[in-house]
């Protein structure tokens, strides 16, 4: 095995170009697990950890650029009042240890239909920058996830950073395990108003191949927000309107039964989840002015 | 390949490492420092804790080459040159916080961490601080003791401008 540690991020992708099968290195929550236990022999370990440039964050219109290597622990210690359900997405992940090691785009890397970030980046709105010696380009988070554990990068490509839509309105992140710390997702609901566009985006993980939004139901909510003038006036949806866009979450999902959780008891959870974020990030509206204008 | 850092403030290094090995197999097997447990090797546990360049990780979970140059502390720094207990170690000592003993030095240094960070920890901090170390004995309540009773000492003992009760430093 070779060990290769680029110090510059042209170095990197120069590293990758001659040498596609070299496996990125990030935080080595998931891939130090797969060498320990003899699940993966890679021939060359690329670790990026220690690339400047992939180790920043910093804001940009409207949005957060994450680099590669910024841990979880940085998104919650950081980030929380830009990208909410993120963040509360990464608290929830591992433990303290994991969090000071695990990264987004390791998470993106992995493609783990459980894994936490993804429903939060689907919700808020996200893309991921990628490259490769012969260019960069950018993939919208909904089409990164290809199947279970499978993404859209090219061998010879890299994560460079995730960008995330700032928040502008609540964002909620909710998942069921067996515990608090250190539980793989049983399914995980992300929810983000965005009072902006008068939209509201939800994801599910854990329920499905993939990670993935629920669009009918978005797009039901949406409606019945826009009729009842809800945006303007600061109502609450109707619970029966409520209700149907749980089920319709839960609709959107293809789950399986295995150890963590039966297919019918994911699609109940989901449910729960969908309305329990709904209903916290609409009581979390900044109240409406008189006139109507959003305060 | 060979892999030099500085361990408890002494540098050190290794050689014949193998590039996929962890930085726990490091510790234990190249330089002679059992005190990082080995159980689970796979994050769960938290019986490898130890600190890299300051954050608490899982020492399993670190390839052995991204280890280079940094500082890594482990258990073995805590007491003094004479084997004095370090206050949070006597005061797991004290409390009955050590039963088989396996948990403690990942314990210990998920503790000083949290203390590090947070001199008057709550309930709930502490609780979350050592939530990624499991202990098979003792049912965590005398851990919290052991926690709160040495915070409590902190906050009583008069500070000491060269960085308070830790013996290292
Ligand atoms: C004890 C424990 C608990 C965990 N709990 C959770 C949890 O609650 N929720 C959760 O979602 N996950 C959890 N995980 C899984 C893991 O922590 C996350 O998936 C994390 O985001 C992985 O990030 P990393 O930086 O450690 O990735 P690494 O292990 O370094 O890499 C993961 C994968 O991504 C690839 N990769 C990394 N960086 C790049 C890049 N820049 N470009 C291209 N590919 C890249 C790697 O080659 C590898 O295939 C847990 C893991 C452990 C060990
Ligand atoms: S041995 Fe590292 S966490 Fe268990
Ligand atoms: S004292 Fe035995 S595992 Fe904690």
């Amino acid at each position: 095995m070779e060990f290769l540690r680029p110090a510059t991020w042209r170095e990197a992708l120069a590293v990758k170009a001659a040498h596609p099968e070299a496996v990125p290195l990030a935080g080595g929550t998931d891939l130090m697990v797969e060498i320990n236990f003899d699940r993966r022999r890679p021939e060359i370990l690329l670790d990026l950890t220690r690339v400047p440039e992939l180790r920043a964050w910093r804001a940009e219109p409207g949005a957060v650029r994450i680099g590669a290597c910024v841990p979880y622990r940085t998104v919650i210690d950081r980030m929380a009042a830009e990208l909410p359900a993120l963040a509360q997405a990464a608290r929830t992940v591992g433990s303290p240890q994991i969090r000071n090691r695990g990264t987004v785009a390791g998470n993106l890397g992995s493609a783990s239909p459980a894994g936490d970030a993804h429903p939060a980046l689907l919700a808020a709105g996200a893309r991921v920058e990628v490259a490769s010696a012969r260019g960069t380009r950018t993939v919208p988070v909904e089409e990164f996830y290809l199947g279970p554990k499978r993404n859209a990068l090219a061998p010879d490509e890299l994560i460079h950073s995730v960008v995330v839509q700032r928040a502008t309105g609540p964002q909620q992140f909710a998942k069921v395990g067996s515990r608090n710390a250190m539980v793989i997702a049983v399914c995980a609901v992300a929810l983000a108003l965005h009072p902006d566009t008068r939209t509201v985006r939800t994801a599910v993980g854990s329920a499905a191949p993939t990670p993935l939004r629920a669009t009918g139901a978005e797009e039901f909510l949406t409606g019945v927000l826009a009729e009842g003038d809800h945006w303007a006036t600061g109502r609450p949806p109707p619970p029966a309107a409520a209700a149907r866009f749980a089920e319709l979450v839960a609709a959107a999902c293809s789950p399986i039964d295995d150890v963590r959780g039966s297919a019918d008891y994911r699609r109940h959870a989901v449910r729960v989840l969908a309305r329990r974020t709904l209903d916290r990030a609409w009581r979390a509206r900044p109240r409406p002015t008189p006139e109507g204008a959003p305060a | 390949m060979r892999l030099t850092l500085t361990v408890n403030g002494r540098p050190t290094s290794a050689d014949h490492v193998w590039e996929g090995e962890s930085l726990l197999y490091v510790l234990r097997e190249r330089l002679g420092l059992p005190g990082s447990k080995n159980a689970c090797e796979q994050g769960e546990c938290g019986s490898c804790t130890v600190r890299l360049d300051g954050e608490l990780v899982c020492a399993c979970l670190v390839a052995a080459g991204q280890a280079e140059g940094a500082e890594v502390r482990t258990v073995e720094g805590m007491a003094g040159p004479d084997g004095e207990l370090s206050p949070l170690q006597a005061a797991f000592v004290e409390t009955g916080a050590v039963q088989c003993g396996f948990c403690t030095p990942g314990l210990l240094l998920a503790a000083e961490e949290l203390l590090a960070r947070a001199p008057h920890p709550g309930d709930a901090d502490i609780r979350e601080a050592l939530a990624g170390n499991l202990c098979r004995c003792t049912g965590y309540e005398n851990i919290l003791d052991a926690v709160r009773l040495a915070a409590s000492r902190a906050a009583q003992a008069p500070t000491d401008p060269n960085g308070g009760p830790d013996h290292d430093r």
